[in-house]
């Protein structure tokens, strides 16, 4: 096997210097009946070149060359080159989470600055070294925002992305925390009227999204007034993180959860992405996850360790503030590297290019349906046509385009609705392509059995 | 340093800043291409929620990024560096080509929501992994969902907890061993079950008599890591397995430790319901500095019903799929699918492995522990003298004589071009020396790991003074970690520079 480093010979040596007589009177610990007599059932040893094979061929099965116009949580941008680059250096990857700090200054310094950007972008005062996801950030801020206000009530919007919500309803369930969702109105944001009916003096928080599932930009400000009327906290998450750069943050929540995938993280059919929690000072006891802090070594130099561990299950056990032990460190390199390389100036520039690529395919596919929920948005909008969209997407997959996320599975009363994305990869021509498709169906009669309607939704 | 020491690496000794001290206005290291569509206004589409500023972003150029993120890393350690003995984190080899195959393009750029028609080699991906994992674990179904070791067990404890819902009550308790790792007790409290500790056994294995006796109707579940934190087999397993199911609980398995016992014996065939693995340690998925990881959780058939949704389906017509309708569900875990990128590498390790690989790579791993074992026996206390299995666990009784503990052991061992074992853990050992070699290191490698623990050892002896002070070689010596929880300062701001 070619990664082990021994020789039959070094085996017979070690065997003999502990004195053993084979490698089975190493195992005799395990009882006899439960051992493994045989071979275990898996595929046969494979070269380097087989195993490269096997996975070009998984590659090519998986959608290899098409334009997308998905997003919904999970945003195709380009990715500097150095990226990988410099992620690829044994020294980030091949490194263990920088307990000992003396040796693994580099993780920890490069931890410090992504935690400076992420306050920077966000307008908050801490942030964390990484959650998994945005999904279970969104999940652990609310836990978090139950623990700072002694309630257990929950408001969430139903313009958060659909798969967050399911996984709140997850982890509040069986800490029987009650879940109230608050619809959106006729703009895809928040109904504060609503709102304003749901909250109480027991609600712990407020769960909203910003930019919403719908790609538009919520009410920050009313809505923190509303939940802090209460005592409510609010808890805003962000899923695109690259409308940080034209979007003003939602300065007013209490706590931020993200997912910074935008940032340099390639979409990887979901994963793994990275998640992160900002918040405010004073919240930063109740925060889960990772932090790193500057401090000084004997000499007076500056150097970096992990800190505030005494919130953490390695030193509290069942009274931390998470179980979370390993987190996204690479991931979160991934991010600090995209979020350097664009920097002040870049991430307006790369922000405004998705903001205009959005309008125009709005403006271009308005021509032909009807794009719902006016007012400012970033790089998503809805889009509701006379036709399935199952059966324009099951079209644009001739012109190797993968068409919106429909929304029937979500969101039912929006009828033949689907989410669709621009980024800055998002070509004219690819946009006017999938809007003359959209037009093809425009006050259509032809029925599903007439086209290959492709399940798409999940 | 004031002994020649057989293996000493220096880190590169520059003065790299943060990079918010490089930067200044008008360096950029981006170009956007020019736009292909009408320019916007963002003040107009925007109105007010228009970002006017991004306060202090860097701007710098290409090269001093590359330069940049290239000095830091030379102030890390790692695998490629040498060998990395943290016990229970399984810190193995990590493959090169896991990495090549998880960046083709198809599954690196695939949309976790394209068409299943165009989603087959993902899906397949996902397939026969879950097909590997489960024949290795002895189990009958698995989800890949869990994003980490910690959140398999999430997930696997509201599995549970389901379970039992079903039959009436979730019960109340879970029992957890004093040897376990804090995840353990921080998820059960998540779940909502108190946490019951369960004393050890002078050979360091669960009591039986006290699982007897704190076995009951209230009791979830016994949450067991096997090989424990000791590296120490729990050799009544059947025992443990039988009191459990006795009296109608569980017994899940944190598999942390499973790097001893693929291909040798599977979990599934000594009495364990429900496991989580970690690719992380096990399959060779690299830490990156502390994550991603990545936490599937095998199960027996009887919690199929309460496997989080979507589960990865083979369709009438073939195809592969995922199924949401499952009404028993636990629910999501997690936004998609999980790590998928960890699928990939997972499943490219055990490929490259094959049945005969894998087999060997555990002889390999409990080889070497019992191989550093012997080495050390006698010069470090060895609190439990049962048969190791890919971990050996010393402490430092015999230093502490002198005021060196295991922390500056540690810190020494790091002067000598190691990385420190895992201190200090497990609680039930104080003083703890946990050592894991795993099956990447080599005879050579662990002769000089081996020959520095007992130079230091000497030291101690000789110079204790010397080894509280280590290390002598790092870039920066033992940081001030009370200050820093106490006025900590978590953002570099420019007065701080």
């Amino acid at each position: 096997m070619r990664y082990l480093p021994k020789s039959p010979a070094d085996r017979e040596a070690i065997l003999k210097a502990i004195g053993a007589r084979s490698i089975d009177d190493l195992f005799a610990p395990i009882p006899a009946e439960y051992r493994l007599e045989r071979d275990l059932t898996v595929p046969r040893q494979m070269a380097e070149s087989e195993i490269m094979d096997w996975f070009r061929e998984r590659s090519r099965e998986n959608g290899e060359g098409y334009a997308t116009f998905l997003g919904a949580g999970a945003y195709h941008h380009y990715r500097p080159v150095i990226i990988d680059s410099l992620i690829s250096r044994g020294e980030f990857l091949t490194a263990y989470t920088p307990y000992q700090a003396e040796i693994s200054q580099g993780t920890l310094q490069s931890i410090f600055e992504f935690q400076t950007m992420i306050c920077e972008l966000t307008g908050m005062e801490v942030a964390n070294a990484s959650m998994y996801d945005g999904s279970t950030a969104a999940a652990e801020a609310v836990m978090m925002a139950v623990r700072l206000t002694g309630r257990r009530s929950v408001v969430i919007g139903r313009s958060v992305h659909p798969e967050y919500r399911e996984v709140l309803e997850t982890y509040a369930h069986h800490q029987s925390l009650p879940l109230n969702t608050v619809t959106f109105s006729d703009s895809g944001r928040l109904d504060l009227k609503d709102l304003e009916q749901s909250i109480s003096q027991e609600t712990a928080c407020v769960l909203i999204q910003s930019p919403n599932f719908f790609g538009s930009i919520e009410d920050v400000a009313a809505v923190a007034e509303i939940a802090h009327q209460q005592g409510a906290m609010l808890v805003v998450s962000i899923a695109e993180a690259v409308s940080l750069g034209i979007i003003e943050p939602p300065r007013q929540a209490d706590v931020i959860s993200m997912e910074a995938q935008s940032f340099g993280v390639p979409l990887g059919f979901g994963g793994p992405y990275c998640g992160v929690i900002a918040t405010r000072e004073q919240f930063v006891r109740q925060m889960p996850g990772r932090l790193v802090g500057q401090t000084t070594d004997k000499n007076g130099k500056r150097g970096f360790v992990l800190t505030l561990a005494t919130r953490e299950q390695h030193i509290r056990r069942e009274k931390a503030t998470s179980n979370i032990c390993t987190n996204q460190a690479l991931v979160a390199l991934m991010v600090n590297i995209f979020m350097t390389v664009y920097g002040k100036t870049g991430l307006r520039e790369l922000a405004k290019q998705n903001l205009a690529k959005t309008a125009y395919a709005a403006g271009q596919f308005g021509k032909h349906a009807r794009v719902l929920f006016p007012g400012a948005r970033f790089n998503e909008f809805v889009l509701q046509t006379s036709e399935d969209p199952y059966a324009i997407n099951s079209r644009l997959l001739g012109h190797k385009i993968v068409g919106g996320l429909p929304l029937k599975k979500f969101y039912p009363e929006l009828g033949n609705a689907a989410l669709w994305c621009c980024t800055e990869l998002s070509t004219r021509t690819v946009i006017d392509t999938a809007a003359g498709v959209v037009s093809e169906g425009k006050g259509s009669l032809r029925s599903e059995n007439e086209i290959d309607v492709q399940e798409v939704v999940r | 340093m004031t002994r020649s020491t057989p293996k000493a690496t220096r880190h590169i000794n520059q003065n790299e800043g943060l990079i918010f001290e490089k930067s200044s206005p008008g360096k950029a290291a981006w170009r956007l291409p020019p736009l292909d569509v009408p320019e916007v206004d963002a003040s107009k589409l925007l109105g007010s929620a228009e970002r006017k500023d991004l306060g202090h972003m860097p701007e710098v150029s290409e090269i001093e990024i590359i330069r940049h993120f290239t000095r830091l890393s030379t102030w890390n350690y790692a695998i490629d560096l040498g060998m990395y003995p943290l016990g229970s984190c399984t810190m193995k080899y990590n493959p090169r080509v896991n990495e090549v195959v998880a960046r083709f393009d198809g599954l690196a750029n695939a949309h976790p929501y394209q068409p299943e028609r165009i989603s087959q080699g993902a899906l397949s991906i996902m397939k026969t992994l879950s097909d590997c994992l489960t024949e290795i674990t002895g189990m009958d179904a698995i989800t890949l969902q869990p994003a980490a070791g910690a959140h398999g067990e999430l997930t696997g404890l509201l599995m549970v907890r389901a379970y039992h819902q079903s039959k009436g009550s979730p019960r109340k308790k879970i029992l957890i061993p004093d040897s376990a790792h804090g995840t353990n007790p921080a998820t059960a409290a998540m779940v909502g079950y108190a946490v019951e500790n369960l004393k050890s056994n002078a050979q360091g294995m669960v009591d039986i008599a006290a699982l007897q006796a704190q076995m009951n109707e209230h009791v979830a579940a016994l949450m067991l890591t096997n090989p424990n934190t000791l590296g120490i087999f729990e050799q009544e397993i059947h025992k443990i397995a039988d009191i459990m199911h006795a009296k109608g609980g569980l017994l899940y398995m944190d598999g942390a430790n499973m790097n001893a016992l693929v291909g040798k014996v599977r979990p599934g065939d000594f009495g364990v319901d429900l496991m989580h693995l970690n690719l992380h340690k096990t399959f060779s998925t690299p830490h990156g500095g502390g994550g991603p990881g990545s936490g599937p959780v095998a199960i027996k058939r009887i919690l199929e019903p309460f496997l989080p949704a979507p589960v990865v389906i083979t369709k009438d017509d073939g195809t592969l799929g995922f199924e949401y309708n499952r009404p028993h569900s636990v629910g999501r875990v997690r936004a998609f699918y999980g790590n998928f990128g960890m699928f990939v590498r997972a499943l490219a390790y055990t490929l490259a492995n094959g049945p005969d690989g894998l087999r060997q790579t555990t002889e390999d791993a409990v080889l070497n522990a019992n191989y550093i074992r012997k080495g050390l026996e006698g010069v470090y206390d060895l609190p439990y003298s049962t048969p190791t299995m890919h971990e050996v666990v010393f402490s430092d009784k015999l230093q502490a004589r002198k005021g060196v503990k295991t922390m500056d052991i540690a810190k020494r061992l790091i002067d000598y071009g190691f990385h420190p074992y895992t201190t200090a853990f497990p609680l039930i050992v104080p003083g703890a020396l946990m050592i894991e070699p795993t099956e990447s290191e080599s005879k050579e490698e662990m002769d000089l790991f081996i020959q520095a623990l007992k130079s230091i050892a000497d030291e101690v002896q000789e110079d204790p003074q010397m080894v509280l002070d280590a290390p002598h070689s790092t870039r920066v010596s033992r940081l001030d970690e009370v200050t820093a929880a106490r006025k900590p300062i978590l953002r570099w701001k420019p007065e701080l520079s």
